[in-house]
């Protein structure tokens, strides 16, 4: 079986985005990481692989986007994966990926497609669900286990104050969320050496315009300055909640 | 947390110095490993490259595990349970962590299962990880003993023990003993050879090793019955996974790097293999291990210093007083810009011994393999000099600078640095043992003299005199040269005396002296590549020219006369 995870990077999640001149994210000198969620996909699909137990033989990254992001998926390739494709576009809405992905996808066989829940930088939880519907495949989301069973999957759900399975048939598309696995695999050395001899197949995008467009970006407004109460003047600290941030309402 | 590695561009340029190209043609012996590893690079773009990646994973590590984890640590501390030691517990994750991203024996040959990295590299991971967790890099660094294992032991040991090193086990270096610290021609542990068990045996008590129970561990120790000096000490390798039988009769409470545990250790009847010839233990074996633990121990400091330093230009742009930020008074933005650029400088001259130790040691390693040309035998010699002149000197100053930054870092904070709340309290503690573990400052200097006496440090001073640079640079290269001869003159009016006591007077005077200059150097010819340098080089010579200045005068009315001024009354 193979296990294909829809891969997207994103900004080091520590890094602070600023706005251009013109009103656009700056991305020079941004370093660039493997989404989380995605990590954590690809880990859970290596494990299921050394695990002797099931049929997953091959894992697979797809990513669409731009060279400059080559070496992040080179260190995917070092965690373990076996291949990786990278679609040559920059897309500008979630749809523009889906077709993208799709595009690729209908023209190989396939059995499990893992994507992410969200990707950390425009939070748009929109791809895993888009793919699924345009290649007419059952999909499930927030999955939190995922355990093979011959030709069945079996897929944990958390549910409001509970936890559910499901068995399903293959092929199907996952979206994953944090739980998934436990921490995100450590490149190993030895494999960031090897991963620059593994293959990263380079696919020319078909035509596709984008659903939406953006017209504005704005920057969360800056953070009040802290105000450090006396452990000992309770008192002054009802005062400030009431009057000052208004939360509470004393009398 | 940030990548420690993508979040320091200084690092970076470093690693991409005009030698390195030199440097990894001869470590990778002319890319020879491809044909037989698929993980061994072809070519010099292919290995930068992979230096590059691993680098940006141990930045990775640094930030999302170690660093993290050291408040904890250090509150937390290694113990001692039935004479074994127990790490804490983020020192065990720490460790895990490392293991499976394959960071250990990274310097080994691939044969062994290493990575064959160049000292470069290597200590730039120390460099990362000791701003992360400065206990932790400890543990982590004495893979050193496994680099002396390599240059010395016999092919039947190394295959025995370096593979080990790689999957993952830690050393130790068991030196120091009670009554033998910076005089380690005392040491007193004993060896004995029992002939009809063809084994060695050590009896004694050793004192503040660090990981002390680790898994492999080189001991310095007596094999020569009636002798007392250097000349009768051996060196061994004591396996302590398989036997375990050295005990660990307390470990020490201590001021910082409490991580880091520091043991006593007990031997009876432990047995042990010996290391190359009898007698060379000190004067060969431990000289090298020395070496390459001092350049860990600068490499530590630069780490700390780094760590400081950003602690306190964080906190000097959030702190307001008197209605502004603080960054805004002279004494404040005075004290971030020298730390700033004694940081730079102290890492310039961290990686530049690291190319020395570089160059030397793959001469080395090859003039092993086959014999030597003459270019290339004088090659390695010169290195060898440049390196043994500069490992004194990097680990001597960077360690003094880092305890100074760690200082001004604390002062910065006011009050908050006194207290647990903020890192810098704790940095500030483990900034200290820099300047006086693997040799103490003024033993570096006893060591880095003797360069000055022997003219290698003035010989390369005037190389880096020579080099081209740009024409907005020369004021400050006219500077130096000023310096230099101002250097030359307290130089030679010490050394003239051929009086060893006053020479030793005013040593640390004259070793600052060179090593201001160098640094200076160093800066300068940064900035030559990069612009980014220049308010580091501005800085930093205006500060050293004054410092030699006051030595300089300090040195120019001095006599041997003084002497006795300063002596001490014995009770
Ligand atoms: C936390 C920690 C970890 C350590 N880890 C290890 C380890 O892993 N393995 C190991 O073998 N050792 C280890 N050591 C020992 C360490 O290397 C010694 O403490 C150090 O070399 C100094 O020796 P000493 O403590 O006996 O001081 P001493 O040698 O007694 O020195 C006392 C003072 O005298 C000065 N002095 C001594 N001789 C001279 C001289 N000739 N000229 C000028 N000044 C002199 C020193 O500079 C110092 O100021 C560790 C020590 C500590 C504190």
């Amino acid at each position: 079986m193979e296990i294909i995870i829809l891969m997207s990077v994103v900004p080091d999640t520590s890094v602070k985005i600023k706005l251009t001149a013109d009103g656009l994210p700056d991305m020079k000198e941004i370093p660039w990481i493997i989404n989380p969620w995605d990590e954590l996909a690809l880990t859970r699909a290596l494990e299921l692989k050394e695990d002797p137990g099931n049929t997953v033989n091959k894992v697979t990254l797809l990513h669409v986007g731009p060279s400059t992001h080559g070496q992040v998926l080179r260190k995917a390739m070092a965690m373990g994966a076996d291949e990786a494709v990278r679609i040559e576009a920059t897309p500008r809405d979630s749809y523009e990926t889906a077709y993208h992905i799709v595009a690729f996808l209908q023209e190989r066989a396939f059995d499990l497609v893992l994507a992410g829940i969200e990707s950390s930088d425009y939070n748009g939880a929109a791809v895993g669900g888009l793919v699924a519907g345009m290649l007419d495949i059952p999909s499930v989301s927030a999955v939190t286990g995922i355990q093979t069973e011959g030709d069945k999957l079996h897929v944990v759900r958390e549910t409001d104050g509970g936890r559910e399975t499901l068995r399903m048939p293959l092929p199907l598309l996952a979206v994953v969320q944090k739980g998934i696995a436990k921490e995100p695999r450590m490149p190993s050395m030895r494999g960031l050496m090897m991963a620059r001899k593994k293959n990263i197949h380079v696919i020319e995008p078909g035509a596709v315009d984008s659903l939406t467009e953006y017209a504005r970006f704005e920057l969360p407004p800056p953070k009040p300055p802290c105000h450090m109460v006396d452990a000992t003047n309770p008192g002054e600290l009802l005062e400030l909640l009431e009057n000052e941030s208004k939360v509470i309402h004393l009398s | 947390m940030p990548n420690f590695y993508t979040d320091n561009p200084d690092l970076k340029f470093h690693m991409n110095h005009p030698l390195m190209k030199k440097i990894v043609a001869l470590k990778e012996r002319n890319f020879a490993d491809k044909v037989k590893y698929d993980y061994a690079p072809v070519d010099f773009e292919d290995t930068m490259d992979s230096y590059e990646r691993v680098l940006d994973v141990v930045g990775e590590i640094c930030g999302d595990i170690i660093a993290p984890n050291a408040e904890d640590i250090d509150e937390e501390g290694p113990e001692v349970r039935d004479n074994r030691v127990k790490y804490a517990r983020g020192t065990e994750i720490n460790l895990e962590a490392i293991r499976k991203a394959g960071l250990m024996g990274i310097t080994l040959p691939r044969k062994y299962g290493g990575l064959n990295f160049s000292i470069v590299p290597y200590t730039m991971v120390a460099d990362m990880v000791s701003r992360a967790d400065a206990a932790f890099v400890n543990i982590w660094g004495l893979q050193d003993c496994a680099e002396t294992i390599h240059e010395f032991a016999s092919e039947k040991q190394k295959d025995r023990y370096l593979p080990r090193f790689c999957q993952g086990e830690t050393g130790s270096m068991a030196l120091t003993e009670p009554d033998a610290g910076s005089d380690l021609q005392s040491v007193q542990l004993k060896a004995t050879y029992d002939k009809e068990k063809d084994q060695w045996y050590l009896n004694g008590v050793k004192r503040f090793i660090t990981n002390g129970d680790g898994d492999i561990s080189l001991v310095l120790a007596r094999s020569e019955e009636g002798t007392k000096d250097g000349r009768g000490l051996s060196m061994f390798i004591y396996d302590n996974k398989k036997y375990h039988i050295t005990k660990v009769r307390r470990i020490e409470h201590k001021l910082g790097i409490i991580g880091s545990p520091t043991c006593e250790l007990v031997y009876r009847n432990t047995p042990a293999e010996l290391v190359g010839s009898r007698r060379m233990g000190l004067i060969r074996y431990v000289m090298s291990l020395m070496n390459g633990a001092r350049l860990g121990i600068a490499a530590q400091s630069v780490g700390i210093a780094e760590a400081a330093y950003r602690e306190a230009l964080a906190f000097a742009k959030e702190r307001e007083q008197f209605g502004k930020p603080i960054i805004h008074f002279p004494a404040v933005y005075e004290m971030l810009s020298v730390m700033k650029s004694k940081l730079d400088a102290s890492r310039s001259l961290l990686y530049e011994t690291a190319r020395f130790v570089d160059m030397y040691k793959a001469w080395f390693h090859i003039s092993k393999e086959r014999s030597l040309e003459k270019e290339e035998r004088q090659e390695m010699k010169k290195y060898q000099q440049l390196a043994e002149a500069y490992t004194p000197l990097a680990k001597g100053l960077a360690s003094e600078i880092c305890n100074r930054i760690a200082y001004d870092a604390l002062q910065i904070h006011g009050g908050s640095g006194f207290m647990k709340d903020y890192p810098i309290e704790r940095i500030y503690r483990d900034a200290r043992i820099t300047s006086i573990y693997e040799g103490t400052t003024q033993l570096q200097v006893v060591a880095a003299i003797a360069g000055i006496a022997r003219g290698t440090l003035l010989k390369q001073i005037r190389e880096y005199e020579e080099t081209k640079v740009k024409p907005e640079l020369h004021t400050y290269r006219r500077m130096l040269v000023s310096m230099t001869e101002e250097f030359e003159h307290a130089s030679g009016k010490v050394h003239e005396t051929e009086n060893k006591e006053f020479i030793d007077f005013h040593a640390r005077r004259l070793v600052e002296m060179a090593g201001n200059i160098i640094m200076g150097y160093l800066l300068l010819l940064d900035t030559n590549r990069e612009s980014r340098f220049w308010k580091s080089l501005e800085v930093f010579v205006r500060n050293a020219r004054a410092e030699n200045r006051e030595r300089a005068e300090f040195i120019m009315i001095s006599s041997i006369n003084d002497l006795g001024r300063f002596k001490q009354e014995e009770h």
